[in-house]
């Protein structure tokens, strides 16, 4: 059989089909469908409270779907939620490394969680901790080490057991740019050894960054998907001009001279435009204003279909 | 919802769960064994000489050897009551270790199995070092002691569970005073600990007979004062009912709190 034919065969690594999660009353997620192929890195969008961690949970069995079909590797989720999570890491969102543990001590007590042996145990942690730069701190007690340094920690457990599959609720919620730097190189490794990789975020620009794929989910659906160059084309203009510290006076004197779709929030008036030159032209005619033109990102398409309220 | 209330699986995972638990403890080893040694040496000393002097016999025994099989009764309860209450809870809640295992193939069946395991395991270790300080005392009559150990791990057993539904239910550490106050002193106090329970008004006697304590005692006792112990398969079966029973329950309410 060849390779190609292999790939073929294999079935997607995620498979959810008109998943619901009802608390109660509240339906946290509704009717949401989406596939997740080997390989792909596939991020999860949304604002707080949209679905993104309640999906991750019924992912790895830790929250049985209300209705829908779930397949993780082709199996049943509902059935096979423990063997699921054997051939998945996890960084969740909040840390919950063990405090009574060194570094080493918290990679070899949670690989016995996975009934790993302690040779195979021993050869990852060194491997591991040298891959998220903490080689020299394996001694260390994890309450002595930064946030950005626990996050790397969290994401060296999640790959003690050489998972197929790496769930990441958040990663970089928190750090400094040094950090959230270090550890989406450290995620490009990753997809780049053939992990598939699943991940939730509010940053724009890791999504842009490191997807494939891209969900944005809003109260409970999915309400855009695709790569994100393709979510830019679909749902933004171009271009945008932004005019920071505009007073009323200057909005009515562009007004309806311009040609392009105009949206305020605070002190800033976004432009979106498909040719930006003719206003660009006419505002540096205009002393004292201070503009900034630069090509629509995801963070556009994000809050232009998600809507700039603010939620809770 | 009916998905929680089905049967737990007890399988070998309960051990990597308890052997967690004893590598931290192995951290803390030092403090932990002063606890274990110096509490029921006040006990012993203050209330077995102090009160022994007045009392002299009990039930036909010295009163320290009365005491002291009821120490290692309630110490068993004490201990196993502690770490399924303020341990288990922190491993819970604010510590988010369970969050932690549940990302892996554990599962809560396994957690609360390996829970309790080890909150046995630290009843055990509690009533072995008061049986030894009390054979240092000469409070011990007799080699059958040694057979204290193995029940002082099926008390723990019977305690763990209601402790740990306690932590189950609770949203804080303050809720287990209610716990402590209403259940834990009074099975203190009234469970043949410090006199006989056949001195209490009949009505008190049939309700100290549901109580778990008092089959611990009844079981320690003899083994202690070189006694031929009495119905002992009923008393472990109280003993084993109640662990059984509170394993099941804290399984449905920790799924509801953690598997929503």
């Amino acid at each position: 059989m060849t390779a190609d034919k292999i790939g073929n065969s294999a079935p997607p690594v995620i498979r959810a089909v008109g998943l619901v999660k009802k608390f109660g009353e509240a339906e946290v997620v509704r009717d949401v469908t989406f596939t997740v192929f080997s390989g792909q890195c596939v991020g999860l969008l949304g604002p707080n409270g949209a679905g993104k961690t309640t999906t991750i949970r019924m992912i790895l069995g830790q929250s049985p779907p209300t209705s829908g079909e779930l397949k993780v590797f082709g199996r049943a989720v509902s059935e096979h939620a423990s063997w699921v999570r054997g051939q998945t890491g996890v960084v969740p969102q909040h840390d919950d490394l063990d405090p009574d543990f060194t570094l080493t001590e918290n990679l070899r007590v949670y690989a016995s969680y996975f009934g790993l042996d302690p040779i195979t145990t021993e050869a990852r942690i060194q491997e591991l901790l040298d891959f998220v730069n903490l080689g020299e701190r394996a001694r260390s007690r994890v309450d002595q080490l930064s946030g950005g340094m626990m996050r790397r920690l969290t994401i060296a457990r999640a790959l003690i057991n050489d998972p197929r599959l790496v769930v990441l609720d958040e990663p970089t919620t928190g750090l400094d740019p040094q950090a959230r730097h270090m550890i989406w190189a450290r995620l490009r490794d990753l997809k780049g050894s053939g992990k598939t990789l699943l991940l939730t975020t509010h940053y724009m620009e890791e999504a842009e960054r490191l997807c494939d794929d891209l969900l944005i989910i809003d109260r409970g659906v999915i309400i855009a998907q695709g790569s994100p160059r393709e979510l830019i084309d679909e749902y933004v203009e171009p271009e945008v001009v932004e005019l920071r510290n505009v007073d009323a006076s200057i909005q009515r004197e562009l007004g309806d001279s311009i040609d392009c779709r105009t949206e305020v929030v605070g002190d800033t008036l976004y432009c979106y435009t498909p040719d930006s030159r003719p206003l660009t032209r006419r505002l540096q005619d205009i002393p004292g204003l201070s503009f900034l033109h630069r090509p629509a990102n995801l963070e556009d398409v994000f809050l232009n279909i998600t809507g700039r309220d603010l939620r809770e | 919802m009916t998905r929680d209330l089905h049967i737990p699986r007890i399988r070998s995972r309960a051990f990597i769960v308890w052997r967690r638990n004893v590598l931290v403890w192995q951290k803390l080893i030092a403090p932990s064994l002063l606890i274990n040694f110096g509490e029921p040496l006040l006990y012993l000393l203050g209330l077995g000489y102090g009160l022994g002097m007045f009392i002299g016999q009990m039930s036909g025994l010295p009163y320290l050897t009365f005491l002291a099989s009821g120490i290692v009764a309630s110490s068993a309860m004490n201990t196993a009551s502690f770490e399924g209450m303020y341990s288990v809870y922190t491993r819970m809640v604010p510590q988010r270790t369970y969050a932690s295992m549940l990302a892996t193939p554990l599962d809560v069946d396994d957690i609360i199995a390996g829970e309790m395991l080890w909150c046995a395991t630290k009843s055990t270790i509690s009533a072995t070092a008061i049986l030894a300080v009390a054979s240092l005392l000469g409070a011990v009559l007799s080699w059958a002691a040694v057979l204290v150990v193995p029940i002082a791990f099926v008390i723990g057993l019977c305690f763990a569970g209601p402790a740990i539904v306690m932590s189950a239910f609770s949203r804080s550490y303050d809720f287990f005073n209610y716990y402590f106050t209403l259940v834990i002193t009074p099975m203190f106090i009234l469970c043949g600990v410090f006199y006989p329970t056949e001195t209490l008004p009949d009505a008190l006697q049939t309700f100290v007979q549901a109580l778990p304590l008092t089959h611990a005692v009844a079981l320690v006792r003899p083994l202690v004062a070189d006694q031929a112990p009495l119905h002992v398969g009923w008393h472990l079966a109280v003993l084993l009912l109640y662990a059984a029973v509170s394993y099941y329950l804290a399984v449905v309410l920790v799924r509801r709190r953690l598997v929503l």
